[in-house]
């Protein structure tokens, strides 16, 4: 069965690299770039992962990680966090909220790759 | 040991110096030996023709002998000793050490003062890159575009047989991340360019309204002439290069002029001869409001008021829109205040003056007054609570901790222990500390 990850980035170009590597890999991807109703996104399309960016409009990623946590349907949700700010306190921000794994940009595809399949192993 | 009971030191520094033996010396200035002796060990208080004849045989000024070490070089080294945490147990020998040997107190007190210009460097640019939010919207803005162009090149280079249009597609990305990376990076460039100084450079709009106001002393004083006009602001405004500075210091121009058409500087400088720097007794005898007397008092130049005055604006949410410092009283540039500062009070009490004494944290620990109020700056509406701008006028009461001790306090005053911002403050234990200190606890 396709595994179904969504990615939450405001960076058309970021966006458009991850999706291509992720389809390849057999992913299903679906995108949202506003902070704002991300929430209600992953409720509605139920992802098996979520890749998450910090800066967002309307919304930080920490709120909106937050939000998944408090909810009974996303608490256990792997969610990867990307960020450009790759302050220490930020990543302890994210691993106190409940991240699934932190990542700071620039990344490379296949460290992006082998975080989402360790992050969806049953 | 006093002052005056180190000349016998200083005499026989000066001997050995020149290489002669007590007796020697003792012969050419026509004393005994042993008389010579009592005083190269301070044992005896010298002055007149004898300090004359010792200088004398010694080729130096007899004032050298007497007065020993500079005194502003001891007032330095005590000062810069003084300010370490927990002081030095032999300060009071400080003295004795700058008389005893000045070319190494030179040295030390010039290395104490070039660390201290350089932990204000270091407070300064560790504040711009902290809080200033045009670095970081470009930081984000450079490691964005590489993270694109990392992963489209490396998409380009690792896939074998890439279709055309994902292929025409990447290649587009690459060209404008590569695009936009370069443009990001030359404007990072011209930021610190412009920052080499003193870590301050025009690069925002509020750094060049700050720049117009420092570079005119915060003062205006063609709006205060006869012939000025309302015209004048949009002159002023237009040599502003962004269209936020422009914005910003039109709308600060605005109420400058305005606030010298209801007071003049010179009926204010009038009142100030008579009641002294207290906003409150201005503002009763001009039959003004109290913040007119505090935004005009801060555009006074200082010569023609008994002492200088800082102010501090800000708005409900406590960003600081106006920074006029005062001697030892430093104003973060970005990011907000000391969490103590009585202007943060006045928000939860609009319309009350607050009245405080402030102990700095600072280096100088100087002791200041302030008069803080909010104020509603929008008209009464039903059910809607007004929008809130505190002012924060402070007046040094003592600059230096050396100078004077603070006065006493009067019945209806407080008195503060406050600093800059918590990054830039030294009080470890502060209740109201919110991040630890780059001073204090190091980076």
């Amino acid at each position: 069965m396709v595994k179904h990850v969504l990615i939450i980035e405001d960076e058309p170009n970021i966006v458009e690299a991850l999706s291509f590597i992720l389809s390849r890999d057999g992913w299903a991807v679906s995108l949202h770039a506003d902070g704002n109703d991300a929430v209600e996104a992953v409720q509605r399309k139920r992802p098996d992962l979520v890749i998450l960016d910090v800066m967002l409009p309307n919304k930080s990623g920490f709120d909106i990680l937050k939000d998944l946590r408090d909810n009974a349907d996303t608490q256990e949700l792997p969610v990867l966090m990307l960020t450009a700010r790759g302050q220490n306190k930020d990543r302890v921000m994210a691993e106190k909220l409940g991240v699934s794994r932190f990542m700071t940009k620039p990344f490379s595809n296949a460290d992006i790759l082998s975080a989402v399949q360790e992050l969806t192993l049953c | 040991m006093p002052r005056e009971t180190l000349v016998g030191t200083r005499i026989r520094e000066r001997r050995n110096l020149a290489g002669l033996r007590q007796a020697e010396l003792a012969r050419r200035s026509g004393i005994s030996a042993s008389y010579l002796n009592l005083i190269e060990h301070n044992r005896r208080r010298i002055g007149g023709k004898v300090l004359q004849d010792i200088a004398r045989a010694l080729d130096v000024e007899p004032a050298v002998l007497a007065d020993g070490a500079e005194a502003s070089l001891i007032a330095s080294l005590r000062d810069a000793v003084g300010d370490r945490a927990g002081g030095v147990p032999e300060l009071q020998r400080v003295e004795e050490l700058a008389n005893r040997f000045p070319a190494w107190s030179r040295v030390l007190n010039e290395s104490f003062q070039r660390i201290t210009s350089l932990e204000k460097r270091l407070a300064a640019a560790s504040d711009r890159l902290t809080h200033d939010p045009y670095l970081a919207a470009a930081f984000h803005d450079v490691l964005s575009s590489v993270t694109s162009i990392r992963s489209a090149a490396s998409i380009l280079s690792d896939t074998a047989e890439l279709e055309p249009a994902w292929r025409d597609r990447f290649h587009r990305n690459l060209n404008e991340d590569s695009a936009r990376l370069a443009e990001s990076s030359q404007s990072l460039v011209n930021y610190f360019d412009n920052t080499e100084d003193a870590g301050i450079g025009i690069t925002t709009p509020e750094d060049e309204v700050e720049a117009f106001l420092q570079a005119h002393n915060f003062q205006i004083p063609a709006f205060e002439a006869e012939t000025s006009s309302e015209e004048m602001i949009q002159v002023e405004a237009g040599k502003m290069r962004s269209a936020a500075a422009r914005f910003m210091l039109e709308s600060f121009l605005k109420q400058y002029w305005w606030d010298v058409q209801a007071l003049s500087a010179d009926r204010l400088i009038k009142a100030v001869a008579e009641f002294g720097i207290d906003p409150l007794q201005l503002a009763q005898h001009l039959l003004v409001d109290v913040t007119l007397v505090m935004r005009r008092l801060a555009s006074l130049d200082e010569n023609q008021i008994p002492t200088p005055v800082g102010l501090v604006i800000c708005d409900a949410s406590g960003a600081l829109s106006y920074r006029k410092p005062v001697a030892g009283f430093a104003i973060p540039r970005f990011g907000a205040g000391c969490p103590v500062w009585p202007l943060y009070r006045t928000l939860s009490a609009p319309l009350q003056l607050f009245q405080t004494q402030m102990t700095y944290s600072g280096d100088q620990r100087g002791v200041y007054q302030s008069y803080a109020i909010a104020v509603p700056v929008t008209p009464s509406a039903y059910n809607q609570p007004p929008l809130l701008r505190a002012y924060m006028l402070i007046r040094p009461v003592a600059l230096s901790k050396s100078d004077a001790k603070p006065r006493q306090q009067p019945e209806n005053e407080q008195h503060t222990r406050v600093g800059v911002s918590c990054r830039l403050c030294v009080e470890v234990s502060c209740a109201a500390r919110r991040e630890p200190s780059i001073l204090a606890e190091g980076l």
